[in-house]
């Protein structure tokens, strides 16, 4: 597989979450908005990338036995040191993700493109499956946040449209987001399967 | 007996105004993946819960008497998911040995357990909320009990699900998750109690 | 197979460690910029100078002083419950208790809703003076129009005002007996409040003031120049 097929996989055929449906607890608990949605997805696409790239570099030292919890460390390390950047260079982006940042760790995507991935092929095709897989996620967070903030709000990337009068408020709730998911997914099957 | 009220209120909040997955979408992937039936998820439901209580009580205690102590907050995420993968691999083993019986029932789902975000999820809010022990372990067990709840609700629709005629698109995954969000609807019902009952309570 | 698990323990707590030499600073400077960039704003002066804070109950007051070194008034971080958790809030008083500004620091109400109580209070409570008006909201016979549909966040906000006002504006002449600043003491006289109330400092039990710099009524302290 060349790395352009690896990437375009990641977006499309192997989504996270609209095929895969991996990670949804940060899929659904931070797109409440179109700029959350993609926060979440750009700091664990930085997350990815690094993981798979250290894990693709390390895993020959690494006796089969302990595999796992060494991939727990390694990913955990980097999510901590993503979480101080987040805390001192944006505490904004860390007011509004909070719990989630340092439960990045157990996001089912990463610790499985580390297995099924990064611990099978070389460092720079782990690199592009970590973008394609990121950039996947990224996408289906923001699309989710952003249908769910204009019809909650009447904005998108808090640019109002219609104005907040004639929002639904239930979208940006809990309910919004399990009902959104589920349609955004029998749409991204209906594109798909055509095409 | 203020702090008995305290106990109980935080009992309220977390099995009903702010449940686990409901609310605060923790724990989501078991709450998707094993809830076709209600046998499975409130197996899952109770391995979930067993989990909780003894995961807070060993990650309190690290953070308190080995991080603080030695100023190592920032290896709290570490610290905590090793000791959980750690914790849950003992578990399994002494459940095998000692109480084969239980193991039966709640074994196939422990090795998820560990990339269960809500088991993490709450020890790092216990430590967020500055609860002590003792409400730690309260807020774990109901917030097990609340994850419980949800399952069983959730598993006890998706079983009436499977004799509809749902259209086709909608197939597995998306009716499920609409139906999810009926429940969480449900659930929202409850917003605002936890306000009402600290005055009822005398708490404010 | 430990060993190599413990090595790359070892090693990612080293890089956690020297990650954290440089971010931690970095962290407490934005906290203190936002603080101090907040104060400013709820102040609604950019050349003010702001005293060590004082803990006083739960609340956090900072004394302010305009750049001259004259009383500009007191800058209060106060919480309450709101809808869906703490509502924090920093608040500006000036030295007569008239509110300057606001902003919230921390909450965890409905987006949408009860979260607006950013941008919402900013037109309605500027220059209201929680000791002089009914600072409830309209539906509990006040002054204050209600976010709309958010009724119990909006109650929250200003209990979290008045609680500051009462503890930390009115009560530092009550309970801690301190004096005000100069020009704005107040005399006691056996009509009001102050000897009413129990034993109000600067007031003797007969109703007969000692001294004349205390506030002791705290609704209507009447002025000397």
């Amino acid at each position: 597989m060349n790395n352009f097929k690896v990437l375009v996989n990641g977006i499309i055929k192997e989504n996270p979450t609209f095929v895969l449906l991996l990670g949804m607890c940060p899929t659904l608990g931070t797109t409440s908005s179109a700029l959350n949605g993609m926060s979440m997805g750009l700091a664990t696409m930085c997350v990815l990338i690094l993981s798979n790239f250290i894990i693709a570099l390390i895993k020959k030292l690494i006796p089969d036995a302990v595999r796992i919890p060494s991939y727990i460390v390694v990913i955990a390390s980097l999510v901590t040191v993503l979480q101080m950047v987040i805390k001192a260079y944006a505490p904004d982006i860390d007011k509004s993700l909070g719990l989630f940042i340092p439960l990045i760790v157990v996001n089912c995507i990463i610790l499985g493109r580390a297995e099924s991935f990064a611990a099978k092929n070389g460092p720079i095709a782990s690199i592009f499956d970590g973008i394609g897989i990121g950039l996947g996620f990224t996408l289906g967070l923001t699309s989710l946040g952003a249908v769910r903030e204009l019809l909650g709000t009447g904005s998108i990337f808090g640019f109002t449209l219609w104005g907040e009068s004639y929002g639904m408020l239930m979208f940006v709730l809990a309910p919004g987001a399990f009902l959104v998911l589920g349609y955004l997914i029998v749409l991204f099957n209906k594109i798909t399967k055509k095409a | 007996m203020d702090y008995v009220l305290n106990l109980v209120l935080i009992i309220i909040v977390a099995i009903f105004v702010n449940n686990v997955v409901l609310a605060q979408f923790l724990g989501i992937c078991p709450f998707l993946g094993v809830s076709k039936k209600v046998d499975t998820a409130s197996g899952m439901g109770m391995a979930v819960t067993a989990v909780l209580v003894v995961a807070t009580i060993v990650t309190y205690l690290i953070q308190v008497y080995v991080l603080n102590v030695f100023g190592l907050e920032y290896l709290q995420t570490i610290a905590f998911i090793l000791v959980i993968a750690a914790l849950v691999q003992m578990i399994e083993m002494i459940l095998k040995k000692t109480m084969p019986a239980l193991y039966q029932a709640l074994g196939v789902f422990l090795p998820l357990i560990t990339t269960n975000c809500c088991i993490l999820g709450v020890a790092i809010l216990v430590i967020q909320k500055d609860y002590d022990l003792l409400e730690g372990v309260i807020y774990a067990l109901s917030t097990g009990i609340g994850f419980l709840l949800a399952m069983v609700l959730f598993a006890g629709l998706r079983e009436q699900l499977d004799l509809v005629d749902v259209p086709k698109p909608f197939r597995g995954v998306p009716i499920a998750l609409v139906t999810a969000s009926l429940l969480a609807m449900a659930f929202m019902g409850f917003s605002g109690v936890d306000g009402g009952l600290k005055i009822l309570f005398g708490l404010q | 197979m430990l060993v190599v698990l413990t090595v790359i323990t070892i090693v990612a707590a080293g890089v956690l460690a020297s990650v954290n030499a440089v971010t931690a600073p970095q962290i407490e400077k934005i906290n203190a910029e936002n603080l101090a960039a907040g104060i400013k704003a709820v102040m609604g002066s950019d050349d003010i100078q702001v005293a060590d804070p004082q803990e006083i109950d739960a609340f956090t007051a900072y004394s302010i002083n305009d750049a001259a070194g004259a009383a500009l008034g007191t800058a209060v971080v106060t919480t309450e419950n709101g809808f869906g958790g703490p509502l924090k809030v920093l608040v500006g008083f000036s030295t007569d208790g008239d509110i300057l500004g606001y902003t919230v620091l921390e909450h965890a109400e409905t987006p949408g809703l009860g979260a607006k109580a950013g941008e919402w209070f900013q037109d309605k409570i500027l220059g209201m003076n929680p000791g002089k008006n009914n600072f409830t909201v309209s539906k509990d016979g006040g002054e204050v129009d209600a976010i709309t549909a958010s009724t119990i966040t909006s109650r929250a906000f200003l209990k979290a005002i008045q609680n500051a006002y009462d503890k930390v504006i009115a009560g530092a002449d009550v309970t801690s007996g301190a004096t005000r600043p100069a020009g704005k003491a107040a005399v006691c006289n056996g009509d009001n409040g102050c000897c009413k109330a129990e034993n109000s400092p600067g007031c003797d039990g007969d109703c007969h003031c000692d001294k004349d710099v205390t506030a002791c009524d705290i609704e209507t302290p009447e002025v000397i120049e």
